[in-house]
């Protein structure tokens, strides 16, 4: 058995499958008997799904233009 | 890509000239994407990312194997040429208190502010505030030794053992790295929240 500080500590690396065998088996073994963690497990899927999210910035039309200069100008 | 590519009737320079044109027409036509990875790993300095990408990646396309996985060896070329450019940045100093991160913990902290008293979904809600402008200005305040870790695996979807090797540093580095950037991420995202008024805006 494994407390609520050492399962929340492995939750991010657990959902990654970068935890061993063993360490996976006692988190889920935790996670089944703890409603709390499992509400930190649902947080910790919802701040991956926020970070993985669009990206802002589509090229700038003036960047777009100096990087296909630098191409052009290559070995000239 | 070689010797074996010069046609019937071409000569060796016109081989090298179909050469420079083919990675033209592949850097050209990854252009958005690289500047898009290039603007999530290292913020404004994104530009220059790409540029040193482009002229790496045309002095060494001999070693580009097939067609098919010039998209994916440009972003490795591109990885590391982030990655020189975070190393740049990094050396100026940065006062991070580790031991306050390892222990803040975003999700009691909301519990504990409680910023949407009448929400049933608090957490959730609190993650709504956030558009991608603001996650990448959120981003943006991470050191880049621990931005570009956590960029490439959760946006990229890169195993850390694949970070490790096309950084060339060893697996343990990138998987600290990963959990440092993590839990900055999540205190960066409520002080931003705090600083920004972000939660005001949820509320009012």
């Amino acid at each position: 058995m494994i407390s609520c500080h050492d399962a929340v500590r492995q939750l991010w690396e657990y959902l990654d499958g970068t935890v061993d065998q063993a360490d996976r088996a006692l988190v889920e073994e935790h996670l089944s008997r703890c409603r709390r963690c499992c509400g930190e497990m649902e947080f910790a899927q919802e701040l991956r799904r926020l970070l993985a999210g669009p990206v802002p910035a589509d090229i700038p039309a003036e960047v777009q233009r100096r990087l296909n200069q630098t191409l052009e100008e290559m070995d000239r | 890509m070689d010797l074996l590519d010069v046609r019937p009737g071409k000569t060796v320079e016109d081989s090298r000239t179909d050469q420079r044109e083919s990675f033209r027409d592949l850097a050209s036509s990854q252009l958005p994407r690289l500047y898009s990875i290039a603007r999530r790993l290292v913020g404004d300095d994104a530009e220059d990312a790409v540029q040193d990408c482009l002229l790496k990646g045309f002095q060494r396309y001999d070693q580009l194997k097939s067609a098919e996985s010039g998209p994916a060896w440009l972003t490795t070329i591109l990885v590391n040429s982030c990655h020189d450019v975070g190393r740049a940045c990094a050396r100026r100093p940065q006062a991070i208190d580790f031991d306050d991160v390892e222990r803040f913990s975003l999700y009691r902290k909301i519990a504990y502010e409680d910023p949407f008293p009448y929400s049933d979904s608090l957490h959730l809600d609190f993650l709504g505030e956030f558009g991608p402008e603001d996650v990448h200005a959120v981003l943006m305040r991470l050191p880049p030794l621990y931005r570009i870790p956590l960029v490439l695996v959760h946006m990229e979807g890169f195993l850390a053992k694949e970070l490790a090797r096309r950084l060339d540093v060893p697996l343990g580095t990138v998987l600290a790295r990963l959990h440092r950037g993590r839990k900055l991420f999540e205190k960066e995202l409520w002080e931003y929240a705090e600083e920004t008024g972000l939660l005001k805006e949820g509320t009012s």
